[in-house]
């Protein structure tokens, strides 16, 4: 064993081909897909032997039916998905405080001092079992859309500025001033004996 | 003029690219860190509903997923192809979920349980009477935080 031998440098340039390959690799076997969707809030469950109770006065509750062939009755009345917001909007908001539509009661909100809110307002969605998931999903974008907008106009009516980009704070008092309350109730059954 | 032109004599240097794999690894491994395996075999087949007023999914650790749809074209010899669900890796009946909920909720920290979201990935051609269902199941179980999953609609 001479010591003037020296070992050879192992040539490196191809272990960046190496790097790219398991690069290309992860790239096709992980998702990047941020899952997304709409969030919803399920009732707690009631005991068995109770009926589920409404004890929503009439004016309030916003009856919104979904019938198996994706058409929509509003408040009894047949209506097109695209005039679902904004009569959605009317009701919620309900500017002039109409007899027929969600009562507005003074509520004490932090940063708005005293309001007139439908804070007893209920969505209530109901669909068919035949009711196809994208129009049922539709249904339920128009009123997150409905609701969206009504927070929007107010902050920036407020704050001068979009709901998204308010604080923590500020976004409660909106969210507050316009609750979100879709109840989704168990799929009606036409024509069935109960 | 001449002043850049007469530059013959010198030889532009040769880039040293020893760093390169080095770049590419944390390039990798940032990749790594932000996408996530897909850590289910799909059995069935399903295209999420579209919408715009989506928002994204917070703490991956706290959903749990539900998929509803067709069986895929392999499993339909032998399943048919009527709508099912499938939890996990396996295609189930309704009456699964609530077990499938508690054995998920036991296996999260206890301070996080009560946060437990369920994402229902649903094929937008269901009929919602399976959905239906599936809420119902869901409400028993006591999971009331549920997300159905959509994907943003393009015009």
């Amino acid at each position: 064993m001479s010591k003037t031998r020296k070992t050879p440098g192992i040539n490196g340039t191809s272990s960046a081909d190496i790097a790219f390959m398991l690069l290309i690799f992860f790239l096709i076997t992980t998702s990047m897909d941020t899952d997304r969707g709409l969030a919803r809030r399920l009732p707690p469950p009631v005991p068995k032997d109770q009926k589920e109770e409404i004890d929503v006065k009439e004016r309030n509750l916003i009856k919104v039916l979904i019938d198996s062939e994706g058409s929509i009755l509003f408040e009894n009345k047949p209506l097109d998905i695209k005039q679902l917001k904004d009569k959605v909007k009317e009701y919620v908001e309900n500017a002039n405080n109409a007899e027929d539509m969600p009562e507005k009661l003074e509520e004490e909100v932090p940063l708005f001092g005293k309001v007139m809110i439908t804070k007893n307002h209920v969505i209530s969605l109901m669909n068919h079992r035949m009711t196809s998931y994208q129009d049922y999903i539709s249904v339920q974008n128009e009123l997150a859309k409905a609701y969206n907008e009504l927070r929007n106009e107010l902050a920036r009516k407020k704050f001068g500025k979009p709901f998204e980009e308010l604080e923590t704070e500020q976004q409660k008092a909106v969210a507050k001033v316009y609750p979100q309350k879709i109840s989704e109730a168990e799929p009606k059954n036409y024509g069935e004996i109960k | 003029m001449g002043k850049f032109s007469n530059a013959g004599g010198r030889e532009m240097p040769e880039l040293n690219t020893s760093s390169l794999p080095d770049l590419v690894f944390a390039f990798l491994f940032f990749i790594m860190m932000v996408t996530s395996m897909r850590e289910v075999t799909l059995k069935v087949k399903f295209k999420t509903p579209q919408a715009t007023e989506i928002q994204k999914l917070e703490k991956k650790s706290l959903v749990t997923f539900v998929y509803v749809g067709e069986p895929t074209a392999e499993l339909q010899a032998t399943m048919g192809s009527e709508t099912r669900i499938q939890l996990n890796d396996a295609i189930a009946d309704i009456d699964e979920i609530q077990d499938y909920i508690a054995q998920e909720k036991s296996s999260m920290k206890e301070d996080e349980a009560p946060f437990m979201t369920v994402s229902i990935k649903g094929d937008a051609e269901t009929k919602m009477g399976i959905v239906s269902d599936i809420k119902q199941a869901l409400r028993e179980a006591y999971a009331l935080k549920i997300n159905y999953s959509a994907s943003l609609k393009v015009d």
